[in-house]
């Protein structure tokens, strides 16, 4: 397409849209992040005066009394954790699923679907009563648990998409060629899998990442509240001032590593989550 | 069996709750008062089914739901195309779209409120020289949580949909345009038709989603001005006042809804199929 072409400059405006769209309301909010507390309310978009004082605030206290490092803390590990075992259990489900023939396989594929529309509002009291009398209630287990279970479906199909499409007849061939069953899975289908394994890793990541509603309900301190519930019980340094700044840049903070993922690995996120989604 | 952790990590938490949610509505059990816990019968969906306050949450959640994932299927079809059809800065876009997938509800929930406060650090008002006070009006209020809603949404519902459109032999748009086809008629007459499966797939799953709307809610209003949706209904029952038997049978409540909106999408999704529809 030539550029300076009215095409050229209607497919321009479209892109702008689409980018204005999606990027407006995160730039607000690393604006805000910036300004002074005197500023925070003068409705600019760009800040007037810079600082860093809303970040320095939110380290202040360290990990113990601090208001956010030990969220922080928790979130990524219980993301990790949960993470890491979702994959695991998904991985040996998507392998069967995809590989073996048995009976129950639809069914399994069926309830994954289920899970995945399941209101999860509906578990939260439940849930909290039964951790409440044995001992789970507020602890890194007690968020690990329901997040395995409401992030398997989603890595239970993406994982069954992908694995579907390896060619699985190379494990024989390399058995032909004198490769042990493990060396043959080690190194023939271990490389074709990890590419889907790790984009369904990824999802899962985001999806732990995100959880709110059995943040707030099953945790009670920073003990193990992560930081979309902190961020909601935050208080600013004094009564009299709104948390605006600080909340802005815990917010900047933990939007990073999503912005990272989806510079690095779009094309892989699209994949993976249209895989799951459509082929199902 | 390789897929029993995944199963039974998937039934943990959802099937055994829900029995147990079924048990618990059936009770009188607030926790402020342990020692007067009795079994209600269906007392407590007498309660819920007959207050104005359920009524009005159901109305909410409805309009809230209704609006934004139709709002959603027409931006995401936009964005769909313009990703589709775009033969420079696919990429940029693709980037772009999944910010708002991959951001936190939390701190988009955030953005939004921060955005539109009007006297305190919105650029909203000032940009378009209004006054409006958007969270003191729960028409006013509701819009700005549809508005947040969406932009979290739609990139989901673009890319389900893109992965629909790659799916559509290019050659039909070809003889159209031979046989004189507008693009606004190719548009109605290929791709809606040929998208239909995909369409009902992505609806489904927004539909459910949106119905069990929380975390933006929860941080914009908290359910002022008459903003509550169900799930911050069953939140506050279940988590605020303690009240596990009458929260129960509001959790229990939602999820008979949400098992009639699958169903109704299942219904439809299996006309479709059994006309042999390519997809979906």
């Amino acid at each position: 397409m030539r550029r300076g072409s009215r095409e050229y400059a209607s497919w321009s405006i479209g892109i702008a849209l689409v980018l204005a769209f999606a990027l407006v309301p995160v730039l607000w909010i690393l604006s805000l992040s910036l300004k002074t507390p005197e500023s925070v309310t003068d409705g600019s978009f760009i800040p007037h005066h810079w600082t860093f004082d809303n970040y320095n605030a939110l380290f202040q206290g360290g990990f113990s009394n601090g208001p956010f490092l030990h969220p922080l803390v928790n979130s990524i590990a219980i993301a990790l954790i949960a993470t890491a075992i979702a994959i695991t259990f998904a991985a040996f489900a998507a392998y069967a699923i995809a590989r073996l023939d048995f009976p129950g396989k639809t069914a399994i594929l069926a309830g994954a679907l289920a899970i995945a529309m399941f209101p999860a509002i509906s578990t939260v009291g439940p849930l909290f009563d039964m951790w409440r009398s044995i001992g789970l209630y507020n602890t890194y287990l007690g968020l690990i648990i329901p997040y395995l279970t409401f992030s398997l479906p989603l890595a239970i199909y993406v994982l069954v998409a992908f694995y579907r499409e390896i060619p699985w007849d190379l494990e024989q061939a390399a058995q032909v060629d004198g490769a042990t069953p493990l060396q043959a899975f080690r190194k023939v289908i271990l490389p074709l899998a990890a590419p889907g394994t790790f984009t369904a890793a990824i999802l899962v990541f985001i999806f732990c990442w995100n959880d709110f509603l059995f943040a707030i309900t099953l945790t009670s301190s920073n003990a193990s509240r992560t930081v979309p519930a902190a961020l909601a019980f935050f208080t600013g340094p004094s009564q009299f001032t709104a948390p605006t700044g600080n909340i802005a840049a815990a917010a900047v903070i933990i939007t990073i590593p999503i912005i990272i993922f989806v510079m690095i690995f779009q094309r892989r996120i699209v994949a993976g989550l249209t895989a799951g989604a459509v082929k199902g | 069996m390789l897929c029993a952790p995944a199963v039974i990590a998937m039934l943990l938490v959802t099937a055994y709750p829900i029995g147990y949610a079924i048990v618990l509505s059936l009770q009188n059990l607030d926790l402020r008062f342990p020692d007067q816990t009795s079994w209600a019968g269906l007392s407590n969906y007498g309660t819920v089914l007959s207050s104005s306050l359920w009524w009005q949450d159901v109305l909410n959640t409805v309009i809230i739901s209704a609006i934004s994932v139709a709002l959603e299927l027409v931006l995401g079809m936009a964005i769909a195309l313009v990703m589709h059809r775009a033969i420079f800065g696919r990429g940029i876009v693709r980037t772009a779209v999944l910010i708002p997938y991959g951001i936190v509800t939390v701190v988009a929930a955030f953005a939004w409120q921060f955005a539109f406060l009007s006297s305190d650090t919105g650029f909203v008002n000032p940009l378009f020289g209004i006054h409006v006070n958007w969270f003191s009006g729960h028409w006013t209020s509701l819009l700005v949580i549809i508005m947040a809603e969406v932009w979290k949404t739609t990139p989901f519902m673009a890319l389900l949909l893109l992965a629909g459109l790659t799916t559509i032999d290019a050659g039909l748009y070809e003889a159209a345009k031979v046989d004189g086809a507008s693009a606004v008629q190719r548009f109605f007459r290929i791709t809606l038709p040929l998208m239909r499966p995909a369409i009902l797939v992505a609806l489904l799953f927004r539909t459910l989603d949106a119905f069990r709307i929380f975390d933006n809610i929860f941080i914009m209003t908290r359910g002022a001005q008459n903003t509550e949706s169900v799930s911050i209904l069953g939140y506050n029952q279940l988590i605020s006042r303690v009240n596990l038997g009458l929260g129960s049978a509001v959790s229990v409540l939602i999820f008979i809804a949400v098992l009639i909106i699958a169903f109704a999408f299942v219904r439809l999704l299996g006309v479709r199929m059994a006309e042999g529809r390519p997809g979906g």
